[in-house]
């Protein structure tokens, strides 16, 4: 997440824009890759604000208009700024490669499109695909070491991901920044196109409006605006957070959260559960963060779907057999694993009948599986990056585990029928690895006395598995070492925090800089860690490291190799054969 | 730790002159804020909305005196802090109110007041407003508000 960063994201951005030699910006960007028939904003904007006479834009040798059939609009100085902008709302675009030339005075810029075309017939019923927010490779590696054991060398089984036909390494970078946040390397999946920081479903361009940037159509708006497939959007994160939106948001602020419910209540996916119901209250009821009077519980329910506000109510719905469901089960996140089941801390007294993951990614199954046309499912376990920004590698790990437990159901759905492409891919990664272990009974003081490294590495002792293969017990006395390689000032106490998630370090009394949490700090081993991070930083960041995407179905065989993350998109639209009108 | 050494003399100041100064104490004491708790809030609490207690909502325009977090400010001074159940793990405020909790309380200070550490646990005393709010300066919307308020670390 870390919102102090994009601001500083975005201010790099408007300090490149405002050098003088800047040139003439064309959207979509270079090496852009649309899907065919897609709708998308044709943008160029012209620095030091010429009139239209002094400007001439071109696809391949002729005018803009002819290639888009379509007139485009020009207007000098676009909202007073010293831009002028030419601008083509939902263009499309058949099959070919294209290149953009914007001509100003004597400078030229020139982009390259690739519109690509899907091949007939479509290869896959369903698709579904998961998204494990900030899940780095050694995510997976505790989740296995945790819920299947580690004996002399070998794991005593694999993971539900681990075991799928085709692998791939995937790069996250957004188009200004090598280390991406979650809006744009969900947009990424969800549009095919690359992004820049904090944007969903468009490119960033000079708008003063965060909703008036150049848009991109996404995969959902794709599958609605074609045919009959249905759509399910599933999290334990807030609804609008950035995973869940980039399905149906276009902003270039992903934090736009009542805009964001509009959205999704204009796209209508056929099943939308998670967390974040205050933006769907009108701001009189107690408990809104609207800021307006709008009743989007109201809307949706006028709309067909049927309210689920707990478990309960959620299989209800599956089992009345109703086709539009729409599920708030927190008015925050949803609580995650770690808390669900061993705690019982964080809002799981205020909110004691939560589905998790996994339950939720049933029930969306079992009502989506009835759709003849197929259907589309993005399923998101959204902590396993929250815990990793607090530091709370535990919690990210169960979260991990109810990831791949949420994928065996999807498996079993899938069984043997072979039309349903699962994909399972983070979004980024986090500065996370193991390094050995914990072990209480080594001798010293200090945390780093009880560190085992290489051969000094005792297996952990975490408690017996419960039926769905989390352990009972993780405050044991041979545990996991675990560090994150981005950190504020902060107290490592080298063991979970059974008290709830962790909060790493608190901003200081400037309101600036932040400082390690005391009640880290007192316990027997607890070890004080100077940050390295920026001083404004409370939490860990996101890595650019290479993400792992594992596959199997319809499609599957084209992950292969290293990839970039728009190739996500291509591969589920190539599958569902989307292209063209 | 002061309220409970006051406590403790007042008990004592009891035992010693007797019930008339009991009865004077007791009084005075009464001028004194009513204590609330981010647990005695609501009565109802779910994700369709929230509905105040039936004490809060009797509190209503009184001084009232709560604890809880002082979430991280926006600056170092400021008249306007949020003031929530726990200490918060991730800054909201650096760009909007999406990831606030639902049950924060808004506290509009008396006077620009120099802001502790996030994270400090503050006990707040000021005037009890419920009811949607938007705030003019910040368009921040707030369903529970302490205004006029004064805050000392817990
Ligand atoms: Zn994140």
């Amino acid at each position: 997440m870390q919102l102090r960063t994009l601001w500083h994201a975005v201010a790099i951005g408007s300090a490149f824009a405002a050098t003088p030699v800047a040139a003439q910006t064309i959207y979509p960007i270079n090496r852009a890759e649309i899907l065919e028939g897609s709708r998308f904003d044709f943008k160029v904007e012209f620095p030091n604000a010429p009139t239209s006479a002094d400007v001439a834009v071109t696809i391949n040798g002729k005018p803009a208009a002819e290639i888009f059939g379509k007139g485009t609009t020009f207007t000098q100085n676009e909202e007073g700024q010293k831009h002028s902008a030419l601008w083509l709302r939902g263009a499309t675009l058949p099959a070919g490669n294209y290149t953009v030339e914007a001509t100003q005075g004597t400078n030229k810029a020139t982009v390259k499109w690739e519109v690509f075309a899907t091949t007939q017939p479509r290869r896959a019923k369903n698709v579904i695909l998961f998204i494990g927010d900030g899940m780095s490779v050694a995510n997976r590696t505790a989740a296995r070491i945790l819920s299947k054991g580690w004996d002399e060398g070998r794991y005593n089984g694999e993971l539900a991901m681990d075991d799928m036909s085709n692998m791939a390494l995937i790069s996250t970078s957004g188009t200004d920044s090598i280390v991406t946040d979650s809006a744009n390397a969900a947009h990424a999946y969800t549009t095919g196109h690359k992004s820049c920081v904090n944007a969903l479903g468009v490119y960033c361009a000079k708008n003063a409006l965060t909703l008036d940037h150049p848009k991109v159509e996404t995969i959902a708006e794709v599958i609605k605006r074609r045919g009959k497939m249905a759509i399910g959007v599933v999290t334990n994160s807030e609804i609008e957070d950035a995973t869940p939106a980039s399905m149906v948001a276009h902003t270039r602020r992903r934090s736009d959260f009542n805009d964001i419910v509009k959205m999704f209540h204009d796209v209508q996916p056929d099943v939308i559960m998670g967390g974040g119901s205050p933006n769907f209250l009108p701001k009189t009821t107690p408990g809104s963060k609207r800021t307006d009077e709008l009743d989007f519980i109201a809307r949706f329910k006028e709309a067909g779907y049927t309210l689920a506000t707990t478990k309960t109510e959620m299989n209800a719905a599956v089992a009345a057999g109703s086709k539009k469901l729409l599920g708030l089960y927190n008015t925050g996140n949803i609580d995650g694993a770690f808390d669900l089941r061993l705690t019982r801390k964080g809002t799981v007294s205020k909110f004691p009948d939560q589905p998790d993951v996994v339950e939720q990614t049933k029930a969306a199954l079992d009502l989506l599986k009835g759709n003849e046309d197929g259907f589309f499912l993005m399923v998101e376990s959204a902590r396993i990056d929250k815990y990793s920004h607090s530091l709370d590698w535990e919690r990210s790990v169960f979260d991990t585990i109810m990831l791949d437990n949420a994928v065996k159901v999807a498996k079993d759905f899938a069984g043997d029928r072979n039309d349903t492409l699962i994909i399972v891919v983070p979004d980024h990664a986090h500065p996370i690895s193991i390094i050995g272990t914990y072990d209480d009974d080594r001798p010293g003081q200090l945390l780093r006395d009880k560190l085992g490294v290489y051969a000094d590495s005792v297996p952990p002792n975490y408690g017996p598995l419960d039926a769905d293969g989390y352990p009972t017990k993780v405050d044991t006395s041979r545990r996991l070492a675990v560090v994150y390689g981005s950190y504020p000032d902060t107290c490592d106490t080298g063991r979970p925090d059974m008290t709830g998630e962790r909060v790493p370090a608190v901003k200081g009394p400037d309101g600036k800089t932040n400082i390690a949490n005391e009640k880290d700090c007192t316990g027997p081993l607890a070890a004080r860690r100077t940050g390295n991070l920026p001083f404004d930083a409370n939490s860990g960041v996101h890595a650019a490291d290479d993400v792992i995407l594992t596959a199997m179905g319809p499609g599957a065989e084209k992950f292969r190799g290293h990839k970039p993350n728009t190739y996500v998109f291509r591969v589920m639209a190539e599958a569902l054969a989307l292209g063209g009108e | 730790m002061q309220r409970q050494r006051h406590e403790m003399l007042t008990t004592r100041r009891v035992t010693l002159m007797g019930l008339a100064v009991a009865l004077l104490c007791r009084e005075a004491r009464a001028a004194e804020p009513a204590t609330i708790a981010f647990d005695g809030l609501y009565k109802s609490f779910g994700v369709l909305g929230f509905q105040f207690s039936d004490r809060v909502t009797s509190l209503r325009g009184q001084e009232v005196r709560l604890t809880g977090y002082m979430a991280p400010p926006l600056k170092p001074e400021s008249h306007f802090f949020v003031l929530t159940r726990e200490p918060l793990a991730i800054c909201p405020f650096c760009q909007s109110d999406a990831d606030w909790p639902v049950d924060i309380v808004v506290v509009f200070m008396k006077e620009i007041t120099p802001m502790v550490s996030a994270g400090r646990k503050v006990v707040v005393s000021g005037r009890l407003e419920i009811g949607s709010a938007t705030d003019p300066e910040t368009g921040f919307v707030s369903q529970i508000r302490l205004v006029d308020a004064r805050f000392t670390l817990a």
